[in-house]
């Protein structure tokens, strides 16, 4: 992307990103009891990662964050169906989710669910498809 | 979760550290050495069974996969599938010893070749092992696509390609049919698994889809295994690695229609059209097959048309043994059924002496260079072990004692003229066929037996035309076809003990009144008198012989026939109409502008979806349960209107996508009212990344500018644009006014009991529709890669382009 070389919009987004990527990992987590979940977690992620775009050109933000993110699509996808999996090593049918308690250290009592491993895939997924579409796009002029 | 499940996964398990154990060991230690253990141990393991069937038992373990359509893993071993398993595990385990020394460690690809071979392996397995019918299909279908891979193994050869699409092509049109074969099945029976189709047998006898149910899983069956016509694919295959070839074209893949065909015998044996289709298939074929064999130059084309012709004996054998089941039990029924034995015992010694012959011919190939019989010659000495195997395969191939082959063609001698004096089916007056084919068949498998042997051993030795000096293969290689060949001669002198612990459980699980040990003498004997059969057998080595040693004077009828009759010509040129005219027709339409695409998509939405609505009596409008409208929701409608209207008017681009962009937002207040915080968010998140996506492009798009455009035209988009909308708005209302199914707020209610989620929409998402969700992130997988490998194409054509200037 041509862009002036705008200070105050880079500053701008340096932090704005942070907060929007915490906010989106918050999301992510959140998503078993409250609004949230891996596909609107995954969302927000790329979300920030397209005001980095934006705001600095895609070598720039290529270089700092070096992942191929078609790669990164089939991690998703592979987690997501080898949790199904995990189901089967157990006996239960494909795609069953399990969830019980744990007392962690400080956590405290917390929910775990394998559903969560699950949403994983779902956001890394979504993470991967929408930025390598942005990414190709941006890439072509 | 059994050890009996993990058994079949183990080689897909297997097949992902393969590209590892390459990439660590090579070239120390040839990858093929890791993977001889998966089918070794696989064997090793099946024997254990050999007792538990033999006894009559069958071992039947179920995993629930779908259970809620009734759709398990359901693993089951009975006779016919351990027959399988044995033959699978068993050619396998030999033919990677064989590759080991066949492929050259340094040269070739070694961790594309064996997780494609581990993948077919791991497929052929499931295949035989699964009693759930669309287990089972997806497990055909595995084969095929594997067998596609290993075929295109050397993918750089033109020829390599043309006959993997054409094995592709072929099979994958018969799995198809084969699916909806299976779907007729389940929907006379109600249920997924063969064993209880079985049960149902008396049931579906009458009904109207048992026919046409039968006719596509006959498709899938033929096509697979290579029945007349379908055999064309067949030769082309041969261009696969010899190792590859050994394998699929002599024990495995060709063989799933035979079993396919085994299995669904009890189902639709007993038939007049089960017995007609398949015996006349079968003899068909055996006669194609033999008569085309003589007539090739290169040896594995030979073998090609051999293992087509022998794979029809088997099926022949099957059609007439399936005459059995019409009598039930008795006498007569105890005749017919001999031939479902010889069916397998014959599909064991082919596997034996078959892949023998391709190893050897595999050695010829490796060690001359040439597979061209016009070119070889005079090898006997040079190659002395090589053309004892030779000889041990080809006799028994030919039917000749004192080797396997002999007793099933003895066997299948005796079931044609069985099946000569069967008095149902209209055999009275057609039976003497079968009897006369069946010898003409033999003696032509006879001479090729022949040519394949004596053409290349014996004659003068023409070393200007070989690429390599001949000389005998390294004992590795030799090592599997001599353990084949012995197989040979061990089971001609011991047949009865293959036939007590493993063909007599086969043949019960194919007809099942036989399925208790004892319930039937048959004994197979090198020696049963001056009887027909023999003199038949006597009668096909004098004829053979005669026309062997003449074989020069008459082999030029064969050229007479022209080319353009052939079935491969019609392949070729069917495939050719319909590039041809599939390019026409997609020229037709792709006209390259969005705005016809959308008259396509929403032309068909109206015709569809109008069309349901109409036939199907789907407009319903129930306002009972409707909620008030609060004045929130008209101030969102208004704005979402003027919103829709300036997209529609807008003059500039900016404003075009600052009004999308308002809609999409109003539309997720419109969930924040509604309460479901979830929708909004996302709906939110969506907007704007596509917002940012639409600016990213903007400054590529040229000016908008007005288009003059016909009138006519603008009625069109009118017209079509009239009726999305109320076609829209009519199906939103009737979906809210019909209740056809159980309203998910069960799961509302209980979502945190079984998810443990306290919010809904997540615990849909993920615990209850999970399949949804997951083939839903698949699909934009592969979005993101068409999006990716589209532009990306585009920059490299352009690239290109800009070069050549």
């Amino acid at each position: 992307m041509k862009e002036p070389n705008d200070i105050i919009l880079h500053a701008v987004i340096k932090v704005a990103v942070v907060i929007i990527l915490t906010f989106s990992i918050n999301l992510f987590f959140s998503g078993h009891h409250n609004p949230g979940g891996g596909f609107i977690g995954g969302l927000g992620f790329s979300a920030a990662l397209t005001l980095l775009l934006l705001a600095f050109d895609i070598e720039t933000v290529r270089q700092n964050i070096p992942v191929d993110f078609k790669v990164l699509t089939a991690i998703g996808v592979l987690i997501a169906v080898f949790t199904g999996v995990g189901g089967i090593v157990f006996g239960a049918p494909f795609l069953t989710q399990a969830f019980d308690y744990f007392d962690i250290p400080v956590f405290g009592k917390t929910e775990l669910a394998t559903a969560v491993l699950f949403d994983v895939g779902v956001a890394l997924a979504v993470i991967g498809t929408s930025m390598s579409i942005i990414l190709s796009i941006g890439d072509d002029h | 979760m059994s050890w009996l499940h993990i058994m079949v996964l183990i080689p897909f398990l297997f097949a992902i550290i393969v590209p590892l154990i390459y990439r660590v060991f090579t070239p120390r230690i040839h990858t093929g050495w890791f993977v001889l253990s998966v089918p070794s141990v696989i064997f090793l393991y099946l024997l254990r069974y050999i007792p538990v069937i033999s006894k009559g038992e069958t071992i039947f373990i179920s995993v629930p996969w779908i259970p809620s359509y009734g759709i398990n893993y359901t693993t089951y071993i009975d006779g016919l599938s351990l027959v399988f398993g044995l033959v699978i595990t068993g050619i396998g385990s030999l033919v990677v010893l064989y590759s080991i020394y066949y492929m050259s460690k340094l040269k070739e690809s070694l961790h594309n070749f064996y997780v494609y071979l581990l993948l077919f392996m791991g497929a052929m397995l499931g295949l035989v092992f699964s009693d759930n019918i669309l287990v089972l299909y997806v497990y055909w279908e595995l084969t095929s696509i594997s067998s596609f891979l290993l075929i295109a193994y050397w993918y750089q050869r033109e020829k390599s390609r043309y006959g993997a699409q054409k094995s592709m092509n072929i099979t994958i049109f018969g799995g198809l049919a084969m699916l909806a074969g299976f779907i007729m099945l389940s929907m006379m029976t109600e249920t997924y698994s063969i064993r209880e189709i079985i049960h149902q047998t008396d049931s579906i006898y009458d009904h109207s889809l048992f026919l046409p149910a039968m006719i596509l899983l006959l498709l899938g069956a033929f096509t697979k295994s290579a029945q007349f016509p379908f055999s064309i694919w067949l030769p082309d295959a041969m261009e696969a690695p010899t190792p590859i070839s050994a394998y699929l074209h002599s024990a495995t893949m060709v063989k799933a229609g035979i079993y396919l065909v085994a299995r669904m015998t009890p189902i639709f044996g007993g038939s007049a059209e089960w017995f007609w289709l398949v015996t006349s298939a079968g003899l068909v074929t055996l006669l194609y097959g033999s008569l085309n064999a003589v007539k090739q130059t290169d040896l594995k084309a030979l073998l090609a048309y051999s293992t087509i012709s022998q794979l029809g004996l088997i099926m022949s054998l099957l059609g007439m043994g399936s005459a059995s089941l019409y009598y039930g039990t008795g006498d007569e029924a105890s005749m017919y059924a001999v031939a479902v034995l010889a069916a397998i015992f014959h599909l064991i010694n082919h596997s034996t002496f078959k892949g023998s012959l391709f190893m050897v011919v595999g050695i010829i190939d490796h060690e001359t260079g040439t597979r061209d019989i016009r070119r070889l010659g005079g090898l006997m000495h040079l190659m002395p072990i090589s053309f004892t195997l030779a000889i041990i395969g080809g006799f028994s191939m030919a039917g000749l004692p004192p080797f396997n082959g002999f007793l099933s063609k003895e066997m299948f001698f005796t079931a044609v003229l069985n099946a000569s004096d069967m008095s149902i089916f209209s055999m009275e007056s057609l039976g003497v066929i079968f009897p006369v084919i069946a010898w003409a068949a033999s003696v032509f498998t006879f001479i090729y037996c022949m040519i394949l042997i004596f053409k290349t051993f014996t004659g003068k030795y023409k070393p200007k035309k070989l690429e390599k000096a001949a000389h005998e293969a390294p004992v590795g290689m030799l090592v599997p076809p001599v353990i084949l060949s012995s197989l040979v001669i061990i089971i001609f002198f011991f047949p009865n003990v293959l036939s007590k612990y493993i063909l007599k459980p086969a043949m019960g699980a194919v007809l099942p009144a036989y399925s208790q040990p004892g319930e039937i003498e048959i004994k197979i004997s090198a020696w049963h008198g001056w009887n027909t059969e023999l003199f038949m057998t006597m009668g096909v080595v004098a004829a053979g012989a005669l026309l062997y040693l003449y074989l020069k004077k008459w082999i030029g009828i064969y050229s007479t026939y022209p080319y353009s009759m052939t079935f491969n010509n019609f392949y070729n040129q069917g495939l050719g109409k319909m590039e041809d005219m599939s390019l026409s027709l997609t020229k037709s339409y792709m006209t390259g502008f969005i705005r016809d695409y959308f008259v396509y998509i929403f032309t068909f939405l109206i015709i569809i979806v109008g069309g349901c609505i109409l036939f199907l009596d789907g407009a319903a409008f129930d306002a009972s349960n409707n909620g008030p409208v609060s004045i929130y929701e008209g101030v969102l409608i208004i704005s979402m209107l003027t919103a829709a209207l300036t997209v529609l008017f807008s003059k500039s681009r900016l404003t075009a996508i600052v009004a999308v962009g308002a809609l999409g937002y109003l539309v997720s207040l419109f969930f924040v009212i509604f309460r479901a915080p979830d929708l909004a968010l996302t709906q939110l998140v969506v907007e704007t990344v596509t917002t940012a996506l639409f600016l990213l492009c903007f400054y590529h798009l040229p000016e908008l500018r007005r288009e003059a455009v016909r009138v006519k035209f603008r009625m069109t988009n009118l017209v079509i644009s009239l009726g999305v909308g109320a076609i829209v708005a009519i199906l939103a209302l009737s979906a809210n006014g019909t209740r056809l199914f159980e309203p998910i707020a069960y799961y509302y209610e209980n979502s945190y009991e079984l998810a443990g989620a306290r919010n809904i929409v997540n615990a849909i998402l993920v615990d209850f529709r999970g399949i949804d969700t997951m083939l839903e992130i698949f699909v934009l997988g592969i979005a993101s890669l068409g999006v990716y490998t589209l532009v990306k194409l585009r920059i490299s054509g352009r690239d290109r382009s800009e070069r050549t200037k």
